[in-house]
């Protein structure tokens, strides 16, 4: 999917727990999670703590979608 | 002579342990036959045994992968095995990925290894440089077939008696090349492909160009405060009893979800209708997986443009590379004439 949208020019950013599939399928931008059933929270946390992560992923993302790369990057937090 | 001793290695489903709940069992090793390993010992006959059996979870290989190699290899040491098995892990993805990168580990110290997986499991093109893969079929529905496949190469491996190529052998290419010897030089080889070729007629070439499928990175965004974002998963995230009933796995469509006036996916809104992790945490809260919840903060913030009021989602396990293809597609027309900037695609 992933590649199939950014085909139309749309600049996708991946996030995901297992950063090798996402390179094997060809995610030009991507942005490492946290764990696979829950790539962006974390029931361990506190509510409030779990917002704060999930907000730092979500801004690294954005932040990836301003960055313009030629080959394969992954950003890490 | 004395029996090819073989390490196997299986997931915690395979190993009787459990499913997705169960998918953060650390490595564990046992000196028995365990689950497939049964059917490879019936194929073996009096010329293999599997002296031990190492079972993991395939998420907590997959998060703590460097972790659970060391553990691994350690294990596999200690039973001094002729050869290694992993798998057949058929299209689960992340069961792949351990079985490749475990055998690819193993193969380093010198031990022979073999996995067994369907074509389109990802585990297929991180790992076939690195270790012998044979076909199987998408589902363990394949498994009588997979286990003999599987014991009677395993066996031909250990004595050393795998000569052939992929081909004939019957495992994915791995990219390596041979020196053999052929009747015909290669002009003339050459010569007969091209007239078949001009003739319509089938040919092998000897050298596959390899096919790249790069897409090349969308333009960066210049103003995010300006730009429009979508989400889209593969997580599986439905809105509550899945009115669209998406599967579970090998997923033949997706939902398209409008959440306009929602700031957040709750328990009672929202669901993963995806087969292949541990629901608990998405089913209790969505924005786990779809972060609506920080995106909306985001976009009252003005730190992006705006938020696109349809999610797109559908699950990525097992479901076919055609499939995930066909869908994106269709959706994507959905996201350009909406104006959609870029794209968050999230999965689990």
């Amino acid at each position: 999917m992933v590649k199939e949208i950014e085909r139309s020019g749309i600049p996708v950013v991946h996030i995901c727990t297992v950063v090798p599939i996402s390179l094997t399928v060809g995610a030009n931008r991507i942005v490492p999670a946290i764990a696979i059933p829950h790539p962006l929270g974390d029931a361990d946390l506190s509510k409030e703590d779990e917002y704060k992560v999930r907000m730092n992923i979500v801004k690294k993302s954005l932040e990836a979608l301003t960055i313009d790369v030629t080959e394969q990057t992954v950003f890490e937090l | 002579m004395s029996k090819i001793r073989v390490v196997h290695y299986i997931n915690q489903f395979y190993g009787g342990i459990g499913g997705e709940e169960k998918a953060d069992y650390k490595p564990e090793v046992r000196t028995e036959v365990v689950g497939p390993g049964l059917a490879l010992t019936q194929n073996f006959g009096d010329e293999a045994e599997i002296v031990a059996t190492i079972i993991c979870g395939d998420s907590y290989f997959n998060e703590n992968t460097d972790e659970a190699l060391s553990t691994i290899l350690k294990m596999v040491e200690e039973h001094k095995p002729d050869l290694f098995i992993a798998g057949p892990a058929f299209n689960a993805g992340r069961y792949g990925m351990a079985c490749g990168a475990v055998c690819k580990a193993i193969n380093e110290k010198g031990i022979k290894t073999v996995t067994a997986m369907y074509e389109e499991n990802p585990g297929l093109d991180s790992f076939k440089k690195d270790t012998y893969i044979l076909p199987t079929g998408n589902s363990a529905a394949s498994m009588r077939k997979a286990a003999p496949a599987l014991a009677k190469f395993a066996i031909k491996l250990a004595k050393g008696e795998m000569t052939g190529s992929a081909d004939t052998e019957g495992y994915f290419p791995r990219g390596i090349r041979k020196n053999v010897f052929v009747e015909q030089r290669g002009s003339t080889r050459a010569v007969n492909m091209l007239l078949n070729k001009i003739n319509g007629k089938k040919f092998t070439t000897e050298y596959a160009m390899p096919t790249f499928d790069n897409v090349e990175p969308g333009k960066a965004i210049k103003d995010l405060s300006k730009a429009k974002i979508a989400i889209v998963t593969s997580g599986g995230i439905v809105p509550k009893n899945n009115p669209d009933k998406v599967e579970s796995s090998s997923a033949s469509k997706y939902g398209s979800y409008d959440f306009t006036g929602m700031n957040d996916l709750t328990s009672e809104t929202f669901e993963t209708a995806h087969g292949g992790y541990d629901p608990v945490y998405a089913n209790d809260d969505s924005d786990r997986v779809v972060p609506v919840d920080v995106l909306r903060q985001l976009e009252k913030d003005g730190v992006i443009g705006s938020l696109h009021n349809i999610f797109y989602s559908t699950t990525g396990n097992g479901t076919s590379v055609a499939n995930s293809k066909a869908f994106a597609s269709e959706f994507t027309q959905d996201l350009l004439s909406a104006g959609v900037d870029a794209v968050i695609l999230t999965s689990t």
